[in-house]
């Protein structure tokens, strides 16, 4: 990105107490961008992404939200930033979905149209129930209306599509691309590896508090020497024969019974000793695939659960 | 539709009036406040004015009710009112979501006076236009009158501040009920402090409903000055309000 980051974080920590939940983060968020960060329980993503939001302070480091620090410039940050907190949270429990989206509209200059926004997002139905009585899924749909209404240029989005029906996760990610379409900067958490693979043009893992890995989603699977082999036979086989046959940087596991994998810099010579090893052992080799890491792996080898 | 981004914040005075026309509306379509505030004083007024179920100290018994039922009608909204909705705003991330909304926090705490300030002077149309309908004749000055609501208003609402900042919502609604009967009986509201034993009415003289009911009936009742007795107790209690909540209210 040649234009200056939405985001810009440097050396960021947070402590709880005895806990640090961030520890000394550094990353940007490009502008004009959508952005996923993912990272296990705990990981320190909404406290991150609240600390950009102006709702917490930060311990020590530097964050610049639109070039303005979130916490001094908070006046001029908050016409400017969409939010939708975690879990759907953030609603007068008596209002209904229409009267929060009708008075959150008239605090900005511009707003979106409340009605046609709870018609884009599906909430026709549920406009008129005491938000306390909706559903999970649809106060989270009313969260996200939420931090649209104001037509904000950037907007963090906490788990936006945690708990939605696959139904309502697809018409979400095509309003995320609208929104990027129409050049709003869009920083969303996830656990959904799929959901930051077909939305984000950049990904960011952070585990325990600090970076683990960054990049577009292809920039992250197209390392050299991660390709991947599977392939199927019968569990638990002896692999140490396989593993002298292969180059010494191949790894050889079976990750679920009688499922194997070779992580290994492919290439056809690999695979025609991956199978003449097969036919020495009289396997078959179902279902033999030869493929790219998947960001899913990306994601386990980063955040240390690889095994 | 598109969502070309066009942000801006409102001016100041449309957020004001739009974030205290929302409370207010919120306040007034919520039956069980309705029941606190508007309700039980008229029902009491009505009620105890037409039977004598009390000694009222001298006083015709609408002259001695009225000045309790608007004290009454303060603390409804002041304080069980405020800490019970301020509660659950807590609890469900409302205080948190308009953190993050251009409207500034002072705008939101002045948004909740004037929504607490509209429905007193609703509550106390009701209550004075039952109560000269039912014979009420007020003696005193207005000032004295309006003086007396407004500091026994930042008493009470300090301490339902505190409450709503600091406790669960569910604790603050049992609490904010509970105190709300509590001082209904035991604050000079309806029942005149002279049938308590004299150990315990300087206790009870110096709650906020105490203070407020006694300082209004002395004005309104007896055609007294300003109460000097009544606003040191009720200014002490809203600056040990406030301070506190200011201390360790918790937004999230
Ligand atoms: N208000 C708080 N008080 C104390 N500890 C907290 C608080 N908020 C978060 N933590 C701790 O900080 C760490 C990071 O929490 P955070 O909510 O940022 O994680 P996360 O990455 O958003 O997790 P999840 O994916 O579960 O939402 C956790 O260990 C959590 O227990
Ligand atoms: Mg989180």
């Amino acid at each position: 990105m040649n234009v200056s980051p939405a985001v810009d974080i440097d050396g960021l920590v947070k402590r709880y107490g005895h806990t640090t939940a961030v520890d000394g983060l550094s990353v940007r968020f490009p502008a004009g961008a959508v952005t996923a960060v993912l990272g296990p329980n705990g990981a320190g993503k909404t406290t991150t992404v609240e600390i950009c939001e102006g709702l917490r302070r930060a311990d020590s480091g530097r964050v610049r939200v639109l070039g303005r620090d979130p916490l001094r410039d908070g006046a001029v940050l908050r016409p400017r930033v969409g939010v939708m907190l975690q879990e759907g949270a953030g609603f007068y429990p008596g209002a209904r979905a229409i009267d929060m989206l009708t008075h959150l509209a008239r605090l900005h200059r511009t707003p979106l149209d409340a009605d046609q926004l709870i018609e884009r997002l599906g909430l026709r139905q549920s406009a008129g129930t005491p938000l306390r009585r909706l559903s999970g899924g649809q106060r989270q749909r009313v969260a996200l209306a939420a931090a649209l209404i104001g037509r904000p240029e950037l907007v963090f989005l906490d788990e936006p599509t945690a708990g939605l029906d696959p139904h309502v996760r697809r018409a979400t990610w095509d309003l995320i691309s609208e929104l990027r379409s129409d050049g709003v900067t869009v920083v969303l958490t996830t656990h959904l590896i799929d959901e930051a693979e077909q939305l984000a043009d950049h990904v960011v893992i952070i585990d325990a508090g600090r970076l683990a890995v960054e990049g577009s989603p292809q920039e992250l699977t197209a390392g050299v020497g991660d390709g991947v082999i599977t392939f199927g036979g019968p569990p638990r086989l002896d692999l140490s024969s396989l593993r002298a046959a292969l180059p010494e940087t191949a790894e050889v596991r079976e990750v679920t019974p009688g499922g194997y994998q070779v992580t290994a810099s492919v290439d056809p010579h690999l695979l025609a000793t991956l199978t003449s090893w097969c036919a020495t052992h009289d396997i078959l080799a179902e279902g033999l695939q030869v493929g790219r890491r998947s960001l899913e792996d990306i994601y386990l080898e980063a955040t240390g659960r690889a095994r | 539709m598109t969502y070309s981004p066009a942000p801006g914040a409102a001016s100041l005075p449309r957020m004001l009036v739009a974030q205290a026309a929302f409370e207010i509306k919120l306040l007034l379509r919520n039956g069980e406040q309705l029941l606190l505030t508007a309700v039980i004083p008229v029902v009491l007024l009505a009620l105890l004015s037409a039977v004598p179920a009390f000694d009222t100290a001298g006083h015709e018994r609408v002259d001695f009710l009225v000045p309790g039922i608007i004290a009454l009608s303060v603390m409804s909204t002041a304080f069980t009112s405020l800490a019970i909705a301020t509660g659950y705003e807590r609890r469900y991330g409302a205080l948190k979501r308009l953190a993050v909304s251009p409207l500034p926090r002072w705008a939101l705490l002045a948004a909740k006076a004037i929504m607490v300030s509209v429905v007193e002077a609703l509550q106390i149309a009701l209550v004075c236009g039952l109560g000269l309908a039912l014979g009420w004749r007020p003696e005193g000055s207005p000032v004295s009158v309006v003086i007396l609501v407004v500091i026994g208003t930042a008493a009470f609402a300090g301490l339902g501040l505190l409450m709503a900042g600091t406790l669960r919502a569910e604790a603050t609604l049992a609490a904010a009920n509970l105190v709300y009967l509590l001082l209904l009986v035991l604050g000079g509201v309806v029942i005149p402090f002279e049938q308590f034993p004299a150990a315990i009415r300087p206790v009870l003289e110096s709650t906020p409903t105490g203070a407020l009911a006694d300082g209004l009936r002395s004005v309104l009742a007896d055609g007294a000055g300003l109460p000097w007795r009544s606003c040191a107790v009720l200014i002490a209690w809203a600056v040990v309000g406030f301070a506190a909540a200011a201390r360790w209210f918790r937004w999230e």
